[in-house]
C-alpha cells in the first residue's frame, strides 16, 4: 500500500536541498519527502531503462505485469542518474501536490 | 536500444577434469550464429570506476561457431498417469476430488483429464470462470459434449467436487460442495442432466491431473489448461457414486464395497518426498508429477492440530499445483565439453557471443575428486545463487524505496520479463500469488552471471575472484553441491576456506560440513553477511532442485502457510536455521541484524583489535577507520549486516575487532529482532544496525574471521588493491594459511 504522506508545496527549499544533492544522504524533512515519493504503487512507478549501460538511461513505467514490457518515455533519455533523479523528483512533486515545482 | 535476446545454461554446475558438461542455448530472432568459447573468469564488473570484464580463453574442443535458435519451454506443473487396463472398461464414469482453486476466474483449468477431442472420446473435468464445475464426455463422433454446472467457484476455498454419467440412463449428475461454512454462500450447487446422450469413455489419450494435453513434447504430453491450486484425493470410478459413496472416498482407504468400481485414487499423502503420485486401487494406477507442484501442504481436512506433515499425512493429503513452475528446461544440447585433465581448479563460463549479444554460462571446475590442489579454498555458495536464480522484483515491482534511489530496469531484466517460462526465484510469487519454493538450476539463469550490472551473488562475488587472483595464491574453487554431496571430506583437505559474500541458504549436511571444519582445526574466512540464514533442502533424486519454506519470520518477500513449514523434500523444519536451534553466530561468530541498500559505510576498529590475539589482522595497519571505499554504495559496510551477539551464540572468547557506524534509516533491523514495533528501528537511531568484524579461534587450532558485511569485498579492488581491506584480509589469509595451531 502506498505512502500517504503529505507533501506540503510551499517547502520549496526541501525541493532545492534535493536537487543539490539528490542522491542523499537526506536530511530528516527532506526524506520523508522522498520516501513519499517512492513509496507508489508498483504500476506506473518511474524507473530508469539501460540504453547504454553505464552511461545512458531513459525514463520509463512499469507495468508491474509479468511478461508486459516497461512503457518507455522517448524523450525523457539521461546520461546520469543525479539528473534522473531531478526529472523524476519534479515530475513527482506536480504529480502529488498538484502544483508544478518552480525553481529560480 | 540494447536488446537481449542470448541465454542458456548447462547440466551441471561443478565438474572435475575429465568429466563432462552440456551447454544448452536459446536465441531469439536476430541471432543466427554464435561464438562460444570456455573461459577462466578473472573479473567482472564493468562499472566505470571498476576493474572491468577480465577473462582467460581455455582452448577446448568447444570453442566454436554454432547455429542460433529458439528452444521451448514447457513450463506448469501437473501428473501424468501412464496407460493402465482399468480405464479400457469403462461404461458408467464417476470423477471427484477435493479442491482449493486459487485462481478460478482466470480461465478454464483442467482438474482431470483423459480425452481425445479430436476423435470424440474420453471425459475431463475442469473448472470454468463462470460455469464452475464442467464434465466434458466424447460423443463417439468427433465431437465432445459439456455439462456444466452452473455457478462460479469462489477463490481459496475447499470443495468437494463430482460428476457422474449413467449409461444406461444417460443421465449426468455434476455437484460442487464448499466444506466451510458461511451465511451466504452461492458457489455450492448441483446439475442434473437427463440424457447426456451418446458418449465414449475409452480413449487412448493420457491420463493427466491438473492438465489437458493435445501436444507430446520431450516424450510426454505437455501439460495445458493447468489447474492453479490444490487438488486432493481425485478418484475415478466405472460406476455411478451416490453422495454418501463420494464422502467415503475423500479421504482413508478405498471402503471395501467400493474397491471392485475404484478404477483409480491417488493419495498425495504418500510418497511426498517424491515425484510419485501413489494409486491405493487395486490398478495401481501410479503417476508421475512433473515441474515440481509444492507438496507437503495442507489439505481439506487440516485442523491445526498438527504441524508436521510426518505425523499427520491425511492432513496433508493435497498437492499444489502451480501454471508457471518449473523444473528442468530440458533444452536440446548445443554443444558439449570434456574439460580436459589438467585444468586448474577455478570459476569458468561457456562464454556466448553474437555482435553485441553475450552471455556466460558459468560454471566450477574443482579439483580432481578426492584431492586438493592447493591450501585454500573458496567456496562458491551455488544454493543462494540458485535462491535468486531469476529474480523478478526488478522490473515486477522495482526495488526504489529499498535502495532509496529510482530502480535501473537492465536488459537482461526485460528479456527475463518476455520469458516468465523460465521460471521464478525464491523471491518471487507463482502466478496465483503462492510464494516460490523451489527452484532449479536446469533452465536459463539470467542474473547469476559474472558481469551483471547489479553486484550481488556472482557478479558481487566476482571483486573477491579478482582480489584472489591478483594475489597470486593458489586456491581451489568449490560450490555448495560439492559440499552438500561430500560434507566434512571435501573441506578438510584446506588449510583455509573462504565463503562467498552472501552465503545465505545452507542444508543441514552444508552446515554440518562446515562446523566439522572449523571443530576439526579448519579456518574459515567467512567474507560477507546474512550468511547460513535460510535452511534448504536437496532431494537425491532430483539433481539441480532446492527448496526452502518461509516460515516464522526473518526477511523474506512472502511467507510459508501455517502448518508447511516442513520441506516436502526431506521432512526437515525450514525457515531460519535460528528457529531451528543454529544461530550463524554460534557456527561463525556474526548473524544478520540489518539490511539497507542505498550508502554504505566503514568500519571503525575497536579496543578489542589490539589484544594480542588480533595483532596479525592488524598488521601493517594504522588506520583507524577501515574502508571507506568500495563498488557498493562507497563502503565496505553495506547491503546486509551481521553482528555479534552473545545471546545468540557468538563464542565468549571472540573479539570484535572492529565496527560499522553512520549507518542511514534505509538500514532497518530485520524483523525476527522485532519485539514491539517502535519508531527506532533505522541506523540512526538503533546502536543494533551495524556491522562486527569477528575473530576467535576454534579447538584443535583452527579460527574463524567474519567480515560482517556484504559489503567487504567490494572494498578489495579500491587503489589497486593498496587499502586497508585488502591489507587486513590478505593478513587474516596469510595467517590461516600458516600450518602453526591457533591457541
Amino acid at each position: 500500500m502506498p505512502s500517504h504522506y503529505p507533501i506540503d508545496a510551499t517547502r520549496t527549499d526541501l525541493a532545492r536541498e534535493f536537487m543539490a544533492n539528490p542522491m542523499g544522504p537526506h536530511g530528516a524533512a527532506l526524506q520523508r519527502i522522498v520516501t513519499r515519493m517512492r513509496d507508489t504503487e508498483s504500476a506506473g512507478r518511474y524507473v530508469l531503462v539501460t540504453s547504454v549501460p553505464y552511461q545512458e538511461w531513459v525514463l520509463g513505467t512499469l507495468s508491474a505485469k509479468r511478461g508486459t514490457d516497461v512503457t518507455l518515455i522517448e524523450d525523457q533519455v539521461f546520461s546520469s542518474i543525479e539528473d534522473a533523479e531531478r526529472a523524476v523528483f519534479k515530475l513527482r512533486w506536480e504529480a502529488i501536490t498538484g502544483e508544478p515545482l518552480l525553481l529560480d | 536500444m540494447l536488446e537481449k535476446k542470448i541465454a542458456g545454461y548447462s547440466d551441471q554446475v561443478s565438474v572435475a577434469p575429465g568429466e563432462h558438461l552440456r551447454f544448452m542455448v536459446s536465441c531469439e530472432p536476430g541471432v543466427d550464429r554464435y561464438q562460444a568459447d570456455i573461459v577462466r573468469l578473472i573479473s567482472g564488473d564493468r562499472q566505470p570506476n571498476g576493474p572491468g570484464y577480465i577473462d582467460e580463453v581455455l582452448p577446448t574442443s568447444a570453442s566454436g561457431e554454432y547455429p542460433g535458435r529458439p528452444q521451448e519451454t514447457y513450463i506448469g506443473s501437473y501428473a501424468i498417469v501412464p496407460h493402465s487396463p482399468a480405464f479400457d472398461d469403462l461404461n458408467d464414469l464417476s470423477l471427484q476430488a477435493c479442491i482449493f482453486p486459487t485462481l478460478p476466474l482466470l480461465r478454464r483449468a483442467c482438474l482431470i483429464s483423459k480425452l481425445d477431442g479430436e476423435r470424440g472420446a474420453g471425459f475431463a473435468l475442469w473448472t470454468d470462470p463462470d460455469q464452475g464445475l464442467v464434465l466434458s464426455l466424447g460423443d463417439g463422433a468427433g465431437g465432445v459434449r459439456e455439462f456444466a454446472l452452473g455457478r462460479p467457484l469462489v477463490s481459496r476455498e475447499w470443495y468437494l467436487v463430482s460428476a457422474s454419467f449413467d449409461a444406461t440412463t444417460g443421465e449426468v449428475r455434476l455437484a460442487q460442495e464448499l466444506l466451510d461454512s458461511y451465511a451466504l454462500n452461492a458457489s455450492s450447487g448441483e446439475a442434473q442432466y437427463t440424457n447426456g446422450g451418446d458418449v465414449a469413455l475409452v480413449s487412448d489419450a493420457p491420463l493427466l491431473i491438473a492438465a489437458a494435453s493435445r501436444e507430446v513434447a520431450r516424450g510426454r504430453p505437455v501439460g495445458e489448461l493447468i489447474f492453479n491450486g490444490r487438488i486432493e484425493r481425485p478418484v475415478i470410478a466405472s460406476r455411478v457414486l451416490e453422495r454418501g459413496e463420494v464422502e467415503s472416498l475423500r479421504g482413508g482407504p478405498i471402503p471395501r464395497p467400493l474397491r471392485s468400481d475404484i478404477c483409480a485414487a491417488w493419495d498425495f499423502s504418500r510418497s511426498i518426498d517424491t515425484d510419485t503420485i501413489v494409486d491405493i486401487s487395486p490398478n495401481r494406477a501410479d503417476g508421475e508429477l512433473i515441474n515440481l507442484p509444492i507438496r507437503a501442504v495442507r489439505g481439506s481436512a487440516w485442523t491445526g492440530e498438527e504441524l508436521n506433515f510426518k505425523n499427520r499425512p491425511d492432513h496433508y493429503a493435497a498437492i499444489h499445483f502451480l501454471d508457471d513452475s518449473l523444473y528442468d528446461s530440458e533444452w536440446e544440447t548445443d554443444f558439449e565439453l570434456d574439460i580436459p585433465e589438467d585444468t586448474p581448479s577455478g570459476l569458468y563460463a561457456a562464454r556466448l557471443r553474437a555482435g553485441d549479444q553475450e552471455d556466460h554460462i558459468y560454471f566450477v571446475v574443482r579439483p580432481p575428486r578426492g584431492r586438493a590442489t592447493a591450501n585454500l579454498a573458496l567456496l562458491i555458495p551455488t544454493a543462494s545463487y540458485q535462491a535468486y536464480s531469476n529474480m523478478r522484483g526488478t522490473i515486477e515491482a522495482g526495488m526504489e524505496l529499498a535502495s532509496d534511489r529510482l530502480a535501473v530496469i537492465n536488459p537482461d531484466d526485460r528479456y527475463l520479463n518476455r520469458h516468465p517460462e523460465y521460471g521464478n526465484s525464491m523471491y518471487d510469487f507463482h502466478n496465483d500469488g503462492t510464494g516460490v519454493c523451489y527452484s532449479s538450476r536446469l533452465r536459463p539463469v539470467i542474473n547469476i552471471r559474472p558481469t551483471h550490472p547489479w553486484l550481488w551473488q556472482l557478479s558481487a562475488d566476482m571483486h573477491l575472484l579478482e582480489w584472489l587472483e591478483a594475489q597470486e595464491l593458489p586456491f581451489d574453487v568449490i560450490t555448495d553441491e560439492d559440499l552438500h554431496a561430500e560434507g566434512f571430506g571435501l573441506l578438510e583437505r584446506y588449510s583455509a576456506v573462504m565463503t562467498g559474500s552472501h552465503p545465505e541458504y545452507y542444508s543441514t549436511e552444508m552446515w554440518d560440513a562446515v562446523h566439522a571444519y572449523i571443530q576439526d582445526g579448519g579456518r574459515l574466512m567467512y567474507m560477507g553477511g546474512n550468511g547460513f540464514y535460510w535452511r534448504v533442502a536437496y532431494r537425491d533424486d532430483k539433481p539441480g532442485a532446492m527448496e526452502m519454506r518461509r516460515t516464522e519470520d526473518g526477511s523474506r518477500s512472502w511467507a510459508s502457510e501455517p502448518g508447511e513449514y516442513y520441506m516436502a523434500f526431506t521432512g526437515e523444519y525450514g525457515g531460519l536455521w535460528w528457529r531451528a536451534g543454529r544461530t550463524p553466530q554460534s557456527l561463525v561468530g556474526n548473524g544478520f541484524i540489518a539490511q539497507g541498500f542505498d550508502h554504505s559505510s566503514y568500519f571503525r576498529r575497536t579496543e578489542s583489535s589490539h589484544d594480542p590475539r588480533a595483532a596479525f589482522i592488524f598488521d601493517g595497519i594504522d588506520d583507524e577507520i577501515i574502508g571507506d571505499f568500495g563498488l557498493i554504495g562507497n563502503g565496505a559496510a553495506g547491503l546486509e549486516l551481521d553482528w555479534a551477539s552473545r545471546i545468540y551464540g557468538t563464542p565468549p572468547h571472540a573479539l570484535i575487532v572492529a565496527t560499522s557506524e553512520k549507518h542511514t534509516d534505509a538500514y532497518i533491523r530485520v524483523n525476527e529482532d522485532i519485539g514491539h514495533m517502535l519508531l527506532s528501528i533505522g541506523g540512526q537511531d538503533d546502536p543494533r544496525i551495524h556491522a562486527d568484524v569477528v575473530f576467535f579461534e576454534t579447538p584443535n587450532g583452527g579460527a574463524v574471521f567474519s567480515t560482517g558485511s556484504i559489503g567487504w569485498i567490494s572494498s578489495l579492488f579500491h587503489n589497486d588493491h593498496d587499502n586497508n581491506v585488502s591489507r587486513l584480509t590478505r593478513n587474516v589469509l596469510d595467517r590461516f594459511l600458516d600450518p602453526q595451531a591457533f591457541e
